[in-house]
Parts: structure tokens; sequence; C-alpha cells
């Protein structure tokens, strides 16, 4: 029944940001014609490519014929590089999904530990460095981040590339190339996350059963660990799953200052040249996969909270 | 000027005695990296009007019946000479011999007759069909002997040929130039890793002089600091046109780099919309123009790297004429101006394109408006909007944009353009000049027409373009100035 109704979200979300989107395109001045063919050319070149491109058909009947090809698994074909549209995305995916993971993957690596670390140490100086820790990477822009690592790394010490990406092939020069820019990305999600950990544990440590657990004789630590954390995981999974979207969009930028051909930048440079196949596509694929995520998490959620599991209703509680 | 020109003397010096770290045959070899601000759309500059697909592949890839050198003079390029008849109505082409493109076709006049006939056929994705537009046919006399007949004299055509947009392309690829390029140039196409950078090799089967380096990756990046690192960290060794002339000085005092500032065909235009109202009154255009300090936006906007201009011509032109003097900075006299036209609380807009030039002057412009009374509301525009709304449109106030295709003064004379003040004796030099070779005579009707433009205030003058260059010291061949919009590393080495 969940799974089903997420499915219909799915689709409705994706239709109506489609839909959203295109005509958005639409009321911006300029089409990709103009923009390729520039000042000089022929008025009826310009005509020409507009219906080779089939932007002179009428917008209602463009939005079902491109809603037709996504059916049927074509994306259209992108008026500015004249390759298909699916062929760009996946050239940029195998950029971005890993490093959106990789930025996922090192917030909760940073912000499990402190965030917990801190709740336990309530008070004390570990906590307060890690609030004021979490204060600093919640204020910092990452484009401002991403400047000083550059520099830092590739210019004073010289251990990184100042940007680019050298392709999969390379192996760990393309890992190399993903991390400060992860790093980048990820320091203002872990701040937000360490909050929520620590507030979300501190919270938990309150509870009776904590309690409870404490006077059958298990240290603090083990408390935290084996009890309150489990309670506060729902709140925490659900967070990751809303990042994850603002990891996507994050991208456009950190993309940009570390010269990654990602799908961000790939979107940034559709819409000024007004390639709406590509803007399309990409916005798609963006959406799905934010929607996605966010319903895995949820789904996570719902399976980590012992007072929702099904099977032991009471026994997560007693134990 | 001087402390430049002091920096650049330095510079040179300090590049002359940098020791050289690497086995001189080794570092001969070495790829490479050239960093550009822009990505190309595409990869074929018949059919497109972005300023980066020359950028990637003129000279490097494609080569036309003739080229423009670093000084801006027409050479000879795949045809190895040519004639013009008596009555300038028909060039003809003598072609080189041997020579054959990337994917093994042949170079003959078929080959060009395909390319010139493909570029100006009706309907064709040319940007440029001006550069054609005096050709009638195009025919193959025998295979090395190309024969162009022309509906009216052109001066220009052997010029208009050497342009990006007439490359002879392989008819036997034409369809997929635009990602798979294929022309007869000293570099072949290799791969294009699409957002990140596009690689050519050494074409060791060219016909005329090897290139130097074994291999160029252009790569493309996009924010000016990260350029200022990247050629910090050495991961790009030049960049032809560096996107942050604030941090000049930073590359000036390091041995390791050579900046170069050179010119380029740009003039930096504040376009005032003529047609519209108070625009039409001459005064009001004149009071502009007034209001305009040129050396605060060279300083403030170019860092010191431009040169005023006073009407449409560059500086390095031989036809140029200084007309700063017709439009001097003078508040007082662009209020008393705008007090005669009886224009009183003038609001307008400033349409900004997103080129930095544009922004940092346009806020600077906007500020000296402010001074003479002229209140300017500064509005950033993509470039898919200002060429919809304002260049076709005509939707505007002003607008800053620098006009960077070479002796481009005959868009004043055009009725439909995005500015027009109709000037009868304009007009009517621009048709002298299509028939008129004397070279003499030349100067003195383009004299003429740049001070009628600069008289009637057609636009704000602001500067010349320049061509900023940073690249390492150990490099040489590249361009200082920029007569086309090319990134030409043919003659490009590491020094031994």
């Amino acid at each position: 029944m969940t799974a089903l109704s997420r499915l219909f979200q799915l689709v409705v979300t994706l239709l109506a940001a489609s839909f959203l989107i295109f005509f958005a395109m639409q009321v911006l001045p300029g089409d990709p014609a103009d923009v390729l063919l520039g000042q000089n050319a022929d008025p009826e070149a310009v005509a020409a490519l507009r219906a080779e491109l089939g932007l002179d058909r009428a917008i209602p009947i463009r939005f079902v014929d491109w809603l037709g090809g996504v059916l049927t698994g074509d994306l259209g074909v992108s008026a500015t590089y004249d390759v298909p549209v699916a062929h760009l995305i996946a050239e940029r995916a195998v950029v971005s999904l890993p490093l959106a993971a990789l930025a996922v993957g090192l917030a909760i690596v940073i912000a499990l530990p402190a965030g917990v670390g801190a709740a336990i140490a309530r008070g004390r100086p570990v906590d307060r460095v890690v609030v004021a820790g979490a204060l600093v990477g919640l204020s910092v822009p990452n484009v401002w981040l991403g400047l000083i690592l550059i520099f830092v790394f590739a210019v004073a010490l010289g251990v990184a590339p100042a940007g680019g990406f050298p392709g999969w092939d390379q192996g760990f020069g393309a890992f190399g190339a993903l991390l400060m820019p992860a790093v980048a990305l990820a320091a203002p999600q872990a701040a937000i996350l360490t909050r929520l950990v620590r507030a979300a544990v501190l919270e938990a440590l309150d509870e009776d059963y904590v309690t409870l657990a404490r006077a059958k004789g298990r240290s603090r630590r083990a408390a935290v660990w084996r009890h309150a954390l489990p309670n506060a995981l729902p709140p925490i999974l659900t967070l990751i799953g809303l990042q994850f979207g603002f990891l996507v969009a994050g991208g456009v930028i950190i993309e940009t200052v570390f010269s990654l051909p990602g799908l961000g930048r790939l979107l940034f440079q559709a819409v000024a040249q007004r390639d709406l196949m590509v803007v399309q596509g990409v916005v798609l694929v963006l959406v799905s996969m934010v929607v996605i995520v966010n319903a895995a998490m949820d789904g996570l959620a719902l399976l980590s909270d012992p007072r929702q599991r099904a099977d032991r209703p009471k026994a997560a509680r007693a134990s | 000027m001087l402390s430049r020109d002091l920096f650049a003397a330095l510079a040179l010096t300090a590049a002359v005695f940098t020791p050289t770290l690497v086995a001189s045959a080794h570092a001969a070899e070495r790829p490479l990296v050239v960093g550009m601000a822009l990505e190309p759309p595409h990869l074929d500059p018949t059919a497109g009007a972005a300023a980066a697909i020359d950028e990637v592949l003129y000279a490097n890839v494609y080569e036309g019946l003739t080229r423009i050198a670093s000084d801006g003079t027409v050479v000879p390029g795949l045809a190895m000479d040519w004639s013009v008849s008596e009555d300038g109505l028909s060039y003809t082409f003598n072609l080189r011999e041997g020579v054959t493109f990337h994917d093994g076709t042949p170079f003959d006049a078929d080959a060009v007759v395909f390319t010139l006939d493909r570029a100006r056929a009706d309907g064709a994705e040319n940007a440029q069909p001006q550069l054609f537009a005096a050709i009638d046919k195009v025919t193959a006399v025998d295979p090395t002997t190309v024969r162009i007949d022309l509906t009216q004299e052109d001066g220009d055509l052997a010029y208009s040929l050497a342009w990006g947009d007439a490359v002879i392309v392989s008819p036997s690829a034409a369809e997929t130039l635009k990602s798979a390029p294929v022309g007869t140039g000293p570099f072949t196409f290799d791969t294009w890793r699409r957002g990140d950078r596009v690689i050519l090799s050494r074409n060791d089967a060219y016909w005329g002089e090897q290139a130097n380096v074994p291999q160029v990756e252009f790569a493309f990046v996009s924010d000016p600091t990260v350029a200022l690192a990247a050629i910090l960290a050495g991961d790009v060794h030049a960049f032809p046109n560096f996107p942050a002339p604030e941090t000049l000085p930073v590359l000036e005092a390091d041995d390791r780099f050579n900046v170069a500032v050179g010119t380029t065909e740009g003039e930096t235009i504040l376009a005032i919309n003529s047609a519209s109202e108070p625009f039409d009154d001459v005064r009001v255009r004149k009071a502009i123009a007034a209001a305009i300090d040129r050396q605060a936006l060279v300083d403030g906007a170019m860092y010191g790297t431009a040169t005023p201009i006073g009407s449409h011509m560059p500086p390095h032109a031989p036809s140029y004429v200084d007309l700063t003097g017709l439009s001097p900075h003078d508040p007082e006299a662009a209020r008393a101006l705008l007090a005669e036209a009886g224009v009183e609380d003038l609001r307008l807009s400033i349409a900004l394109p997103p080129p930095a030039y544009a922004r940092r002057s346009g806020e600077i412009i906007a500020a000296q408006l402010r001074e003479v009374g002229i209140d300017a509301e500064i509005v950033p525009v993509e470039w898919a909007e200002w060429l919809a709304r304002i260049f076709r449109g005509k939707e505007y106030d002003l607008t800053i944009v620098a006009h960077t295709e070479p002796n481009d003064i005959g868009i004043y004379a055009r009725p439909d353009y995005y500015f027009h003040v109709p000037n009868e004796r304009f007009t009517a030099i621009m048709a002298e000049l299509d028939k008129v070779a004397d070279p003499d005579t030349r100067i003195t009707l383009l004299k003429e027409a740049q001070t009628i433009i600069a008289e009637n205030a057609v636009n704000g003058f602001l500067f010349q373009l320049p061509k900023v260059g940073v690249w390492d010291a150990r490099l040489d061949g590249f361009w200082e100035n920029a007569p086309i919009q090319a990134n030409d590393v043919t003659g490009v080495r590491w020094q031994e």
C-alpha cells in the first residue's frame, strides 16, 4: 500500500515538475536557435533551425510529444550539442551521483560520532567544541570553502588538482578529483546533521527506557548506542533524505567551482543556452532521484524505529 | 600604462632567465593544457556563432583558403595564392596540392566548392552569412583551381574567407562535424570530454610545418578565481584570455608566468536605443556620453588593461583616429545638455549581459549617470535574453556589449540594427567602401565614418576590450593580440 502510494506520489511529482519547467522555459526570452546562430544570422537560417528543432510547433503539442518520448524511454536530442539527451545525462551522472554519495557518506561519518559524542559529553569541552564546529560549518558558504580547499591543497601544497575530472578510467585519480568537492559539499550538511543527532540523542537520553537501562547497570555509552541512538534514528534518516535534495542543488555551484562535468553544470549551461530538452531531461532525473531517495529514507526510518516494528511491538520497549 | 609595460618587461626578463628544470628533449614534447572560460556548444565553426568553437579549432584543426596571421594580416592558407580579375568580379584561387583531410579524404577544388556552397545555402546554419553575400558562384576549374564569381565587388573577400566560419571541411564528414571535427590542420581531434576538456593530437601527416607540442588540451574553467588557482597550481599552462584581470598583479609578480596585455577587435560600447524617446534627441545622447568617465571605467572595471575609445574602431587599426576628445567627461555639460533638451528626472535601465566587462562597467556607469541626475537601474540579463529581447526585440534603453567582430563599423548603416541613427553621408561612405580598393582612399573614408558616428553620439564609446593572456614562462608562441577570436597554438612550443 505504502509502496503504491509512493509510486503514485513519484509520478505526480515528476509530472508537475516537468510541466512547470517546460512552461517556465517558454516564458524565458530567447531560444536555442537564436543562441546558436548569434547576432549576424540570417533570419531565414534561424527559422530553418527552429523548424528543425521543432520549436515552431505549438507549446502543448511539444509538451505532449516530449512526454510521449519520455514514456518510451526517449529523452530527445540536445539542440546545442546535437547528441541524445540520455547520452549526455549518463555521461554526467557518473560524476554527480558518486559526488553526492560521497558527500552524504562524509556528512554521516562526521556527524554521527560528533553528534553522539557531544550528546554523551553534554556541557563538557568536547560538546562545546562540536557545537562551535557545527556553527562554523553551517555558516561557511560552500563556494568559499571550495575555493579555500583549492588554494590550500592545489596551489599551496600541490597535492590535489585545482579542478577538472580525469574520467573513471583513471581510477584513484578520479576519486581524488571528487574528494575536495565532496568535502565542500558535505561541510554544511554535516553541521546540520551533527546538531540534529546531538539533539535527538539528548532527547532520547531523557526517556525512561534509557534510565531503566542505566538502572540495569549498562554504561552511559552503551545505553546511548543500544537504546538512545536507535530511537533517535528516524528523524536523522528523514533529514538525510531531505539533504540529498540540497546536495543536488549545491552540486550546481560546487561543480562550477571545481570544473566538474556533472549534471548541475550541464543543467546550468542548458538553461543559459535554452536547450529545453536537456533542461527537461536533467530535471526529470534529479527530481526522480530526490523523490526516490526521500522515499527510501522514509522507509528506512520506519524500519529503524523500534516502536513501529510490527513483529515485536512491545519487546522493543521492554527489553 | 607605464607600469604595465614595466611589469611585462620584468616578466619577460624573468622568463628568459628562468632555469629549465626538465631535460629539454623531454620537456619539448610535453602536452599543453590551455584554459578557456567557456565551453564550445559543438565543434563545427561553420555552423555556430559561439566564439569558443573557433577558440578551440581555428587554425589548429580547421584551415581556410586564407588565414589571419597573428599581426592581423591575411596570409595564404589552403590556397597558395589568388588573383582578381580586372573588373574585380572574379577571384581565382590556386590550391595547395597533396593535402588530405584527417579522415583521409583528399583536399581539392571539389571540397572547396562543397564547403562554400554548404555555408551559403539558403537556410544554412552559418552564423556569418554576410561573409558570403557577394558570392554568386563557386566553380572547380580543375582539381587545384577554384574560381569564385561575385555579383558585386568585394575588396574584403580574401579576408572574409579567412574567418572560422569559412574554413574548408571534409565533404565526407560534414554531417558529423559538431561532435567529430575533421579538417586539414596540424592537430587532429582526439576526444571531447564534455564539461571538462577537448583534446587534440598532433597531425603527423600535416602538409606544412609540424606543430611543436604533441597534444593540446583545452580545459574549461568557468570560475575566474579557480582559473587563477589552476594556473598557479600548474594544472593549466596558459589562459590566452585570462578571466580574472583583478588578480593579474599576483601573476605579474611571479616569474613562473608571462602576462601579456594585447588588443582585440572588440569595441565596448554603451549602446543607446536611439529609436525611442528621449534617446532620439542627439542632446540626450551627448549628455549620456559626457557623463561617462572612461578612465574610471578602464581603472575600475578593467584594472587598467583597456584603452579608451571615442568611436567604433580599434586603436591599432590603420584608419583609427582618436576621437575621445569629442566626448570628454564633463558632468556640467551633461546637465546643461539635458536641460536644453528639456529632459528632467530621466529614469532609464541599463541591461548588462553576463561578461565581467559589462557587469562591472555597468555599475560604474550607473553611478556616473546618477551624478548628472539620470536615475539608472541595472538589469542583469543572460545572453539568450540579450539576443532575443535587446538585440532582436530592441526593448531596452541602454546596454553594454563589446562588438568583437573585425571591421564592423558597417553595422551603423543598418536601418534595422538594434541601435541606429540615420545619416545619409555615413550610408554613402559604406556603399563607397564596398567598391574602393585603394588603401589611402579607404582610410580617409573610414576616418570620416568614425567621426560621423562620434559626432552624432550614436552610442557611448567606452574602451577597446583587451586580450589578457597569461602563460607558463617556459612557453612561447602564443598570440599577444587577437585580430580574430582564436587560440592558434600551432606555433606554441616549450622552450629548450
